[in-house]
């Protein structure tokens, strides 16, 4: 009996392979967006985790040189020998490879750890040209290097002992020293021993996954949403076929099936489906991420200076996540339905659309459901602090919205139908209103796609205005030059006085300011300062200020960690307190700056030297072939503006490939559920269409009509969209981002593009209708007339 | 992967030699091997003998403060090449590690360093004499007279040491046997030594004096595969003679002993296996291990027969490299104190 009972369930698909594609299509993509994002988010977290486990990164202080990027050797042996246990690395690049290089002997956890294993491939120290990568850096490397293979290795970073690795930079210096814990009780001050250091200390070190988790925030949610638009489809996909296999049902309980069995049944039959649908939503998932991942890690990589693997692993995490919430959400959708079977009297007619003629009271509730959300976003938006109230407050303005919209469209299409004169469009704006509820789901998807698509490339687009303008006034120098030494410095300064006469030395060192760490800045105010420096807020003749000794600028970040402006006073240094001249917009930059005059840098720092230099020039390529010949500076210490630029554009050109990739994707997602939807409720409305086309509306005109409905929703979707998309960029700039950098971005619109947006989705919301529009204009006379003599 | 994995990845062949401080590595391919009948030239000797695979400068006192609390002092410098010979900056083979500890009748202090050969941060020269690892010391302006320092987290010292009697060898002559086969080392001690410096602990800094014993050990092979650790005695008597003793484990359950009897002139008469003789009395728990810290020694040849209690029975060295060593005392035919190291209890 339960075989036939299954045959008799399942051919329900036979008959309806629409129904089927649906259902397994929408957990799909659903499941791929989520398992996608999941999966690019995975890979990019255990890169993070690699580097900083292999590297030691961030978990130990760290002495580093106070001007410059290299330590001494004898620095290291003398600091040794007074007592302080620090263990030395170094940092350089070798190609497009980073090589480290480190001493087994005293990193922390060496030959300790050391003494539990045997039989490991071993890594002789002064074996010559011996490291550790992982495959992929591996093959970068080529001849170079012997390279043992070792996948956890952070991407595109190569290990070796500290001697080999200086022999293949060919240096004999270091970059850091990591200053390991249970330092001896008896330790001379650091400044006796090497004054050139400096202390850092790990909980000041800006931790890059800290820096990097607001990106993966905003991936997880464009993920999330997703999902919720991929749900949609399953519900209304399982309430139809449901709703269409109430007879069915009725039948086989007539027929003595018990009704037991028959749930056990449709649990196992639409649970065996779901894993199919969310099996192939891993794959594709897994082929989104792998498309998608060169671009992110680009993208990290450029931002944060955070390596990424560009290669995907199959990790639990995010499959498993995918495959979790796909069947959940089969589950949540499956349960309500199961429970109208059990509670459905046995003989009771079938109410065919009874599923989707909503009652008064489910929209009433719907609506104050609604309301209650949009208001806890107010509240939000007013009272809350920290990214994670961030995104709350999105996801309640998201779904407040979208519980919104059926009553929305209510009153709108009320509002035609009351002006409408003629009986044709009286029946179509009745006839409009009449199909909501079982287009809601689909309309509510297609508006939360493209809220979120008008949100996201609101924020990405102002990002890109604003932050090209930031490097215009950063950048403004034609060259940037980096020096080694005191005596370099000197000299380049002398000469390029000669040629010109605004020269920019840059004279920096790192301090606490505020209780932060912070990068103090020496500048020569001149023209280039005055010119090309946009502030956020500024005092009058802010630089005139800065240039006297009075005052100092500082970066948007520190001030708004410290609670300062304009104004306030900003102790520096014990004994200097200045006020705050200027607050400039520093993006993407995690550290608080304060940029003082030259003059009174020199005098809290007479020991150091301007490091960099930036230089006016009309003709920046003469100027640096001069520099090269004149003073035997190496051609690869001098820079140009251009080619900063470019490398930083491309960085945001590669976000934006991520986040349109990622619009286009959701669009395509709601595109799916207007068809579905349409094509599902197409043959259920045939008993409805009958009788107008037995007035004389023909089989043609009811097609164009039903196109004519689809664009009509999608345009009042649209409607909606703006605004709530342009809420929704609001919270992104105003407080996700402050929240998760520190600094806030300015708004600017872009009708443009939203208009694109529109005509987009109407196109979507078009092609979806045309299917079904298309199968009505060609149903055969017959099926229409057949309404009329099958009528139950 | 972790550091500590990566460091192992590294540092293998360094793990395999260090493994080996109990079982200290049986091959000696390409390094020198200790022969019969050393002869040896001093001062050189006593700087470091890159050629040879592990050696070590190995000083134990037994101190007392003005209150009459014994105190026992120890401070090693071990070196371990992975190849023979010296080189210059991160290609030396050398690497240098060194112990150092505090035990007081309740407490026991250790720590440990590490250093690469090389680059200077560790090192011995032997005129004048200077042993370094870090800023821990042992040097003066000849062998006599000894400046030592070390220290760790909680606890360090600083010593000023002085010999009161000449060097004596070990075995015959300086080349001592450690087992049948013939492994063997070159073994000289300076065990006369009157010490006396400042010991500083979390309680506060003690003032103490007392004796302390200095032993010269190189080799490449000193341990055959079968052994699985030694018990050592340093004994100082209260008549002025003194004694050291070993026995080596074999797993085999068997025993290779060795002794060197030292008259209160100085004068050595070295003992061969089968001679000294050690058998546990009382175990302690000692991190997690049954350790012997009573023992019966005897040397029937000098009518030795006596007890050795440790001072404090936890004297654990827990370090990269776990042993027992501290400073204890005997009672019986012979009453005196002395160091007691044991190796292998795993």
């Amino acid at each position: 009996m339960t075989l036939t009972c299954l045959r008799a369930l399942l051919s329900h698909w036979r008959r309806n392979p629409v129904q089927l594609f649906a259902f397994l299509a929408g957990l799909a993509l659903a499941t791929a967006l989520w398992s996608g994002v999941q999966a690019i988010n995975a890979e990019a977290r255990a890169s993070y985790d690699a580097a900083a486990s292999t590297l030691g990164e961030g978990q130990y202080d760290l002495l580093l040189p106070r001007q410059g990027d290299r330590i001494a050797q004898e620095v290291y042996v003398a600091l040794r020998r007074s007592g302080w246990l620090v263990s030395p690395v170094i940092d350089g690049r070798l190609g497009d490879v980073r090589l480290v290089g480190i001493d087994p002997v005293t990193s922390p956890g060496g030959i300790a750890g050391s003494m539990s294993n045997e039989g490991q491939p071993a890594l002789v120290f002064g074996q010559a040209n011996r490291l550790i990568a992982n495959a992929q850096t591996a093959g970068r490397l080529g001849d170079l290097a012997e390279v043992t293979i070792n996948a956890d290795i952070a991407p595109g970073v190569a290990i070796g002992d500290i001697g080999v690795v200086q022999n293949l930079l060919g240096r004999d210096d270091l970059t850091r020293l990591m200053v390991l814990p249970d330092q001896p009780g008896l330790q001379p001050d650091l400044g006796e021993v090497a004054p050139q250091l400096r202390l850092q200390l790990s909980d000041q070190m800006a931790d890059v996954a800290q820096l990097t988790d607001s990106f993966h925030l905003n991936l997880t949610a464009f993920g999330l949403l997703s999902f919720a638009v991929g749900l949609f489809i399953v519900h209304s996909t399982i309430g139809l076929a449901f709703e269409q296999r109430r007879g069915m049902i009725r039948t086989l309980r007539s027929l003595g099936v018990p009704l037991r069995r028959i749930v056990v049944l449709i649990t196992i039959e639409m649970l065996t489906l779901a894993l199919i649908g969310a099996g192939l939503g891993i794959v594709l998932g897994y082929l989104i991420a792998a498309l998608l991942l060169p671009d992110v890690a680009a993208t990290l990589r450029g931002l944060y200076g955070a390596q990424i693997s560009g290669t995907l692993e199959l990790r639990p995490v995010w499959w498993a996540s995918g495959l979790a919430l796909a069947l959940l959400g089969t589950a949540a959708a499956l349960s309500s339905r199961i429970w109208q079977i059990a509670r459905m009297p046995l003989l009771a007619s079938v109410r065919p659309r009874a599923w989707v003629m909503a009652t008064s009271s489910r929209f009433r509730l719907q609506t104050i459901a609604a309301l209650a959300l949009l208001g806890m976003a107010g509240v939000l938006a007013l009272v809350g602090e920290g990214l994670v109230v961030g995104f709350a407050l999105l996801g309640c303005l998201l779904i407040g919205a979208a519980l919104t919209l059926p009553a929305v469209a209510e009153r709108v299409l009320t509002f035609f139908q009351d002006r409408s004169t003629t009986p044709r469009w009286s029946w179509f704006w009745a006839d409009t209103r009449q199909q909501l509820p079982g287009l809601s789901l689909a309309m509510m998807a297609l508006l939360l796609a493209v809220s979120a698509n008008i949100g996201v490339s609101t924020m990405v687009s102002s990002f890109r205005l604003t932050f090209v303008g930031f490097l215009d006034q950063r950048l403004a120098p034609e060259l940037f030059i980096q020096v080694e030494n005191a005596e370099e410095s000197a000299r380049l300064e002398a000469y390029l006085l000669q040629s010109t006469t605004d020269l920019l030395p840059l004279l920096s060192t790192q301090t606490e300011i505020a209780g932060q760490p912070a990068r103090l800045f020496g500048a020569r105010v001149g023209p280039t300062y005055r010119e090309n420096w946009v502030f956020l807020d500024a005092v009058p003749k802010a630089w005139d200020v800065v240039e006297g000794g009075r005052g100092a600028v500082v970066n948007e970040q520190l001030a708004r960690r410290a609670d300062l402006w304009i104004g306030d006073n900003i102790q520096i240094t014990s004994d200097l307190t200045l006020p705050i001249a200027a607050v400039v917009g520093d993006y993407g930059n995690p550290q608080g700056q304060v940029i003082l005059s030259e003059a009174l840098f020199g005098n809290l720092h007479p020991d150091l030297y301007p490091t960099r230099f930036g230089v006016r020039t009309e003709d920046p390529a003469q100027l640096r072939q001069d520099i090269v010949a004149a003073l035997d500076i190496p051609d690869s210490a001098i820079t140009n503006q251009a080619a900063i630029k470019a490398l930083s554009l491309e960085i945001f050109e590669r976000t934006f490939t991520v986040t349109s990739a990622l619009n286009v994707l959701t669009l395509g997602v709601a595109g799916f559920a207007i068809l579905m939807s349409l094509l599902t409720l197409a043959d259920l409305r045939l008993p409805q269409l009958a009788p107008v086309w037995a007035l004389g509306l023909t089989r043609r005109s009811l097609g164009q009509l039903e196109l004519l409905r689809a664009v009509i929703l999608a345009a009042l979707v649209f409607v909606c969209a703006i605004p709530l998309g342009l809420a929704l960029a609001w919270v992104l700039l105003t407080i996700v981002n402050v929240e998760a950098f520190g600094w806030q971005l300015p708004m600017f619109l872009f009708p443009a593009e939203y208009i694109q947006l529109g005509l987009y989705a109407l196109l979507a919301a078009f092609l979806a209708a045309s299917w079904p529009a298309l199968r009505l204009m060609r149903t055969p006379p017959s099926a229409l007339l057949k309404v009329f003599a099958n009528e139950r | 992967m972790n550091a500590k994995v990566l460091a192992v990845l590294l540092l293998l062949p360094v793990a395999a030699v260090a493994q080996g401080f109990s079982g200290l590595g049986s091959d000696a391919e390409g390094f020198a091997t200790p022969q019969p009948d050393p002869i040896f030239t001093f001062p050189t000797d006593h700087g470091a003998h890159p050629d040879y695979r592990i050696e070590w400068w190995y000083l134990t006192a037994n101190l007392e403060a003005a209150d009459g609390t014994p105190y026992g002092l120890q401070w090693t410098l071990f070196r371990s090449a992975l190849a023979p010979g010296e080189k210059t900056g991160w290609q030396s083979p050398q690497i240098w590690f060194a112990h150092a500890a505090i035990t007081t009748p309740d407490r026991h202090f250790a720590t440990e360093r590490f250093a690469r050969g090389g680059i200077g941060q560790a090192g011995v020269v032997a005129d004048p004499f200077r042993a370094w690892i870090d800023e821990w010391v042992l040097q003066g302006p000849d062998f006599d007279t000894l400046r030592l320092a070390a220290n760790g987290p909680d606890f360090g010292y600083d010593m000023a040491l002085d010999a009161q009697g000449p060097l004596i060898f070990q075995g015959e002559n300086g080349f001592s046997l450690k087992s049948a086969e013939g492994q063997a080392s070159y073994y000289y001690s300076q065990p006369f030594f009157q010490i006396e410096g400042t010991l500083r602990l979390p309680t506060g800094d003690v003032a103490v004096t007392g004796e302390a014993w200095l032993d010269r050990e190189w080799s490449s092979q000193p341990l055959s595969e079968t052994q699985s650790g030694w018990d050592w005695f340093s004994l100082s008597f209260d008549d002025g003679t003194k004694m050291m003793g070993f026995q080596l484990r074999q797993s085999d359950g068997s025993l290779y002993t060795s002794s060197t009897w030292i008259a209160a002139d100085g004068t050595t008469t070295p003992y061969p296996d089968g001679a000294f003789a050690a058998a546990p009395l009382a175990v302690s728990d000692v991190a997690g291990r049954e350790v012997p810290t009573e023992w019966r020694v005897r040397l029937p040849d000098r009518g030795v027969d006596v007890t050795v209690k440790a001072l404090n029975s936890q004297a654990w060295m827990g370090l990269t490299i776990p042993y027992w060593e501290g400073p204890i005392a005997t009672s019986g035919s012979h009453t005196g104190r002395g160091y007691l190291e044991m190796t292998g209890y795993e």
